[in-house]
């Protein structure tokens, strides 16, 4: 499946969900199925600065794949970043780094959120293009 | 002690005999104006009292609006609104010098609106109310003045408490290191109130200023201010309360707390933000030095020296905000005419029972002591306050969530923050169930 692929599976899927409070509880049990995140990783180089609640990201690649993990105190948070890496794991860093992550303002989510917190969202699509970015450089 | 010449009023202010125009003006644009808009004396109802609110009034996300952030900036009534948009219908025009109609009218509002505030503080007499942008600009005018004054020398104390904002924590940080010297702050106890035996220890002959707020911000703790400045004075320390949060909720009277400064800004009483007052002792503002040079604040000016003009007007450089001082007046007659002591009765009702019900809430842990004014905050075991605060905001509640610009407090319980819900008088009992309901509803999501 292509990134984009992803994206539409992943916005059909909320669009199940008419009431807020679904959309909502579905995307916390995004986060708290993933991968989890060793405590040893919650560093500070992992955080993504900017945001109210703490989210680390690790960005690693194997096998020429971007491979991620993350976690972030807040459910709410680590739910958003987990559309992320669902979308992006496991691509190449070259299709990361030309990925349109705009799928994020279909969600419908960025728009009940406060700007803080919609500016969450784009460091954290930020931040894994630079994950990507170093892994194809290393 | 350094006197200043000619005081604009000699008697002491009473409320009955302060002059209504102390520039003997035609008033007619002035005073009518500003008057005439005013609503019969509204009673403590708070449904009648929000159909004077008119951003109250819609919904967010499909629910009614909740607002219950007011401890960071509360809404504004239609008279003050009037107020501001009947000054610059009127008579907008610069103050204090122009020799033209609207010039008197302006300036005659602006002094009036002193006047008021003079009253409403029970100020000796009207060179003590100094206009500033906020209480941040008035705590930094302070703290810039003494700073230039010879009253602070290295190896001085400057005592804080730990349930200070940062705008009454950073300004005096700066000036320590500017002069080399040392902050000393009073410890809490667990309940969230200050350590007053521990304060009574801090105090020595070293200590040249005590800077406390009168009520927390983060944990609604009311300081016992007459005590902390009568211990202050027997050392010889001058007085700074920061009255951000106590303005809104009940009668401050600076004379009874006999601080030297007291200081609050006009958007958490109702009025406009960028305006706020520094009110200090007479004697005091005649000795200290001016912080901001500019128009206004000088009696003569050549190239080579310039003479200061006495208080207020030595600390109010430049064209100030004519409109908020009006418009902070208007606020002030309208918390007044509202009551300020059945404003209290209801807000405390209200926090009253928010604490009770919330209380029953399986793993909350609620901040600072029982007996609180204006905030209450709280926290539940393992949800991060960001979480629930964007929940509530889904179904249209106003909460802070964060460390409300008090870290070393939240750094004292532990805690990165907390979700916080602060009153106004237009709050209603209604809102505070739906509160607890709305948390049980966010609640479930996040557990």
């Amino acid at each position: 499946m292509t990134i984009s692929e992803k994206q539409q599976e992943l916005l059909d899927e909320l669009n199940l969900f008419q009431d807020w409070t679904e959309r909502y509880e579905y995307v916390i049990g995004l986060g708290k199925k993933l991968s989890p995140m060793d405590e040893s990783l919650h560093t500070p180089e992992r955080l993504i600065k900017g945001c109210q609640s703490q989210v680390w990201l690790d960005a690693g690649i194997s096998d020429g794949k971007m491979s991620y993990l993350a976690d972030s105190d807040s459910v709410i948070t680590k739910g958003m970043i987990a559309l992320f890496v669902r979308v992006l794991d496991g691509e190449t860093p070259d299709d990361v780094l030309s990925a349109d992550l705009s799928f994020i303002d279909q969600t419908g989510l960025k728009e009940h959120l406060a700007p803080t917190r919609a500016n969450a969202l784009t460091l954290m699509a930020a931040q894994m293009k630079k994950g990507a970015l170093e892994a194809s450089q290393a | 002690m350094i006197r200043c010449r000619k005081p604009i009023v000699r008697a002491p202010l009473r409320n009955s005999q302060v002059p209504r125009n102390r520039f003997h003006l035609p008033l007619s644009l002035a005073h009518n104006s500003l008057r005439d808009y005013r609503s019969p004396v509204p009673t403590l109802d708070p449904k009648a009292l929000r159909t004077q609110f008119p951003v109250l009034h819609q919904e967010i996300n499909g629910s009614p609006l909740v607002y219950l952030d007011n401890a960071a900036t509360t809404q504004k009534p239609v008279a003050v609104l009037e107020a501001s948009r009947i000054y610059y219908e009127k008579i907008n025009s610069n103050i204090h010098r122009g020799v033209h109609r609207l010039s008197q009218a302006a300036t005659a509002a602006h002094e009036e609106a002193r006047s008021t505030i003079a009253r409403h503080l029970n100020a000796n007499r009207l060179e003590e109310i100094i206009f500033t942008s906020g209480t941040t600009d008035s705590i930094n005018l302070v703290a810039s003045a003494l700073g230039r004054s010879s009253r602070l020398t290295a190896g001085d104390e400057i005592i804080l408490s730990g349930l200070e904002h940062h705008s009454n924590t950073v300004p005096w940080q700066m000036l320590c290191e500017r002069l080399d010297l040392t902050l000393r702050v009073i410890p809490l106890l667990d309940d969230g109130t200050l350590d007053l035996e521990a304060y009574q220890k801090l105090l020595n002959e070293r200590t040249k200023l005590v800077a406390v707020n009168h009520v927390s911000n983060a944990f609604g703790t009311v300081n016992d201010v007459i005590h902390i400045c009568s211990q202050a004075k027997q050392v010889g320390a001058l007085t700074l309360i920061d009255g951000a949060q106590s303005i809104p909720h009940f009668k401050v009277d600076t004379q009874l707390i006999d601080c030297d400064f007291y200081v609050f800004s006009g958007h958490k009483i109702y009025a406009p933000t960028g305006v706020g007052i520094l009110y200090g002792k007479h004697d005091l503002l005649c000795e200290l030095p001016p912080w901001r040079g500019g128009g206004e604040m000088i009696k003569e000016v050549a190239f080579e020296k310039t003479t200061y003009n006495d208080p207020p007007f030595k600390f109010e450089a430049g064209t100030p905000n004519i409109e908020g001082g009006i418009a902070l007046a208007a606020a002030i007659d309208f918390v007044n005419n509202l009551g300020l002591e059945k404003i209290a009765a209801h807000e405390g009702a209200l926090i009253k029972r928010a604490a009770e019900l919330l209380d029953d809430l399986d793993g909350i842990t609620i901040y600072g002591p029982a007996d609180r004014t204006g905030a209450l905050s709280f926290n539940f075991d393992g949800i991060h306050h960001y979480d629930l605060g964007t929940l509530l905001d889904q179904m249209g509640f106003a909460l802070r969530t964060g460390h409300h610009c008090c870290q070393p407090l939240m750094n004292r319980f532990g805690i990165t923050g907390t979700l916080r819900a602060s009153f106004a008088a237009y709050n209603t009992i209604e809102e505070v169930e739906a509160l607890a309901s709305a948390l049980k509803k966010a609640l479930m999501m996040l557990r």
